[in-house]
């Protein structure tokens, strides 16, 4: 089974983000970039089914400027196949709509029998292209899974998808989108032979055109990036533990009515 | 049925989000009046489920709905992408609403990608702010884990969105308002995905982690899984959730459900209360938006304290159970 992974690149966590001098995207400069930690679910599971049905095909693919080269690069590490890196100024504002149709096209291209996504990039934090992907197909999706199992004739995978109060398990019936959620594993870390294999690895770009599609205007644009307004300068409340919590009682009722 | 003669050209419309026992949740009170805010009163629900009643409809009226549209089929349950999506978007085309919000929820954010998906519109997740410029609408939405807020404008309308729940002041209840109710003919699509089972989870007895109002947070100082009853206790008096950071949950000392965080959960309570957290930006990308923050840590450096509103500087295991017996007198008084 061939199978495809959507990743994206985005700036670590830990790293300070800087609003850029157009007011409306980030200081580029000084960032440490990763893989999404949800699309890391998505490619260890990838390799996880390929490893267990003894053949297929894991590949990864991304939209995104030059630099998101280094993400596909530590997917191969890891040990996805090959990847195709959707490279094109003109998607430099693509939306979710915008970044799913053009998946949709590598995905009519390459016609996997699954597609993984993480359930969210945590740049953005929208959760949206998985579903608008399966929208944009046609195909069936479950998000937010927990768990999969595929059957061993590759028609249907059983998916858990976490809810409100617990799981829903569904047969999904393949080609299908399916969405991680953390938990659903453990991603391996690429081994010092993976790293060195990924350097003869094939990462074929691709641009707007090859996929039939034009520059469309975003859906959605940002207009602005702003700081957090500050929050007001907390207290510490010291004194002897009953002398403490008394008073942190009688502040959360009277002064900030949280109680 | 025409264009505009059953319903309010123009609408906003709030995506019911129900207690799959009939009722709509807390969270529409919250969707319901952000939307009647910004178009004035001209708010309508659209209600999809297996399961309507009454007392839910009315409910949804109080709320500021003037038009409920019901689509009531045991097809709809559960909650399938590829049912849901395509009916919302054909009643949204024959009925032109001028936005279509939702609660943030684990289905609702799916679906509500997949209609702006269907409807080719752009799609504002998470909000927790909005405005009007003129005749537009301004989204404002967490980015980069919580550190930056993003302002968002759609290219055309209807304007989709989710928000983010208890972030938006919830509509005042008018007793006298009432909804009325349009059964729409709408062609239901055949599920794809089959059902095979639903396994629930133990119930705690404590309200779900993203809609309560006052959450409890126990991170790795709690020191092992047996003492999260102390916490637990402390919940069942003040009727809060019980969660968790990574690094318990890691441990294997709460199900992942509970993790609060980027990886976790995003909780936006009025009431935050960490204990033994030391407050790791991601663990605060699931939090910061929380109204009032308290955090309870021995270690004076522990960054929860530079977001936290009020802190204690001391041993969690000292103060849990005097706390509990505070809040304990306070509510019972
Ligand atoms: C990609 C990625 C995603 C992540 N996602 C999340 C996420 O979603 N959620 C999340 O929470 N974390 C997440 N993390 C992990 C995060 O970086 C931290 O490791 C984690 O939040 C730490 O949890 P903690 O505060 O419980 O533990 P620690 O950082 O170990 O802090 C424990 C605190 O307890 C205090 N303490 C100990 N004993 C006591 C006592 N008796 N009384 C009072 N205080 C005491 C200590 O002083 C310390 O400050 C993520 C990390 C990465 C890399
Ligand atoms: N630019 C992109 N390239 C490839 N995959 C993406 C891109 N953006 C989002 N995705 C995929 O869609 C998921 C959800 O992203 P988002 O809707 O942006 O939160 C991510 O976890 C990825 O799997």
């Amino acid at each position: 089974m061939k199978i495809l992974v959507a990743i994206k690149q985005v700036p670590d966590t830990a790293t300070q983000v800087k609003i850029a001098g157009d007011g409306r995207s980030i200081e580029t400069a000084g960032i440490t970039w990763i893989v999404s930690p949800y699309d890391e679910f998505a490619v260890e599971e990838a390799l996880r089914i390929k490893e267990k049905r003894g053949q297929g095909e894991v590949v990864a693919v991304t939209l995104g400027p030059e630099r998101a080269k280094e993400a596909l690069r530590s997917c191969l590490a890891m040990g996805a196949d090959r990847a195709i890196h959707v490279n094109d100024p003109a998607f430099n504002d693509a939306d979710t709509l915008t970044t799913a149709r053009a998946l949709a096209a590598v995905v009519k291209q390459e016609q996997p029998g699954l597609v993984l996504v993480g359930r969210q990039a945590i740049d953005d934090d929208m959760g949206a292209v998985g579903g608008q992907l399966a929208e944009v197909l046609g195909w069936p999706c479950a998000y937010w899974i927990m768990e999969e199992t595929i059957d061993a004739d590759g028609q249907t995978v059983k998916a858990a998808r976490q809810v409100e109060g617990g799981l829903e398990v569904f047969d999904v019936p393949l080609p299908a989108v399916l969405a991680a959620q953390k938990g659903l594993n453990e991603p391996r870390y690429p081994t010092l032979k993976g790293i060195m294999g990924a350097k003869k690895k094939e990462i074929k770009d691709v641009k707007a055109g090859d996929l039939g599609l034009g520059a469309d205007a975003p859906q959605l644009s940002i207009t602005k990036l702003e700081a957090l307004p500050p929050r007001p300068p907390g207290r510490i409340i010291d004194g002897d533990i009953a002398t403490a919590v008394k008073e942190l009682v009688r502040s959360l009722r009277e002064d900030a009515k949280a109680i | 049925m025409s264009k505009g003669e059953t319903g309010m050209a123009g609408a906003f419309w709030t995506i019911v989000e129900d207690d799959r026992q009939g009722m709509p949740k807390k969270v529409m009170a919250e969707a319901l009046g952000e939307a009647g805010r910004l178009s004035g009163g001209n708010v309508e629900a659209v209600w999809l489920t297996d399961k309507a009643s009454d007392a839910g409809v009315k409910q949804l009226g109080e709320w500021g709905a003037s038009k409920v549209w019901m689509v009531e089929n045991a097809a709809l349950a559960p909650y399938r992408g590829e049912v849901w999506a395509p009916i919302i978007a054909e009643l949204a085309g024959k009925e032109s609403p001028k936005a279509i919000f939702g609660p943030v929820t684990s289905r609702q954010r799916e679906l509500l990608a997949r209609v702006a998906a269907r409807l080719g519109v752009g799609l504002c997740a998470d909000a927790v702010g909005f405005a009007m410029e003129g005749d537009a609408l301004v989204g404002t939405r967490p980015v980069y884990a919580g550190k930056l807020l993003s302002k968002v404008k759609w290219a055309k309308g209807p304007w989709v969105a989710t928000l983010r729940p208890n972030v938006f002041r919830p509509a005042d209840a008018g007793v006298a308002k009432t909804a009325q109710v349009e059964k729409p003919s709408v062609s239901i699509p055949d599920a794809k995905l089959k059902f095979v089972e639903r396994r629930e989870e133990a119930a705690t007895g404590l309200p779900e982690l993203t809609e309560a109002e006052i959450v409890i947070s126990g991170g790795r100082g709690m020191k092992g899984p047996e003492n999260y009853v102390i916490l637990e206790a402390m919940g069942k008096v003040i009727g809060a959730a019980v969660g968790a950071s990574r690094a318990a949950v890691d441990a294997g000392w709460r199900p992942h459900r509970f993790q609060i965080g980027q990886t976790g959960r995003t909780i936006s309570p009025k009431l935050y209360l960490g204990f033994g957290v030391s407050g790791a930006i991601q663990h605060l990308a699931g939090m910061r938006t929380s109204k009032v923050i308290v955090a309870v840590n021995k270690d004076p450096e522990a960054p929860i304290f530079k977001i936290a509103d009020y802190g204690i500087v001391a041993d969690l295991f000292e103060v849990v159970p005097a706390l509990t017996q505070e809040f304990k007198k306070l509510l019972e008084t």
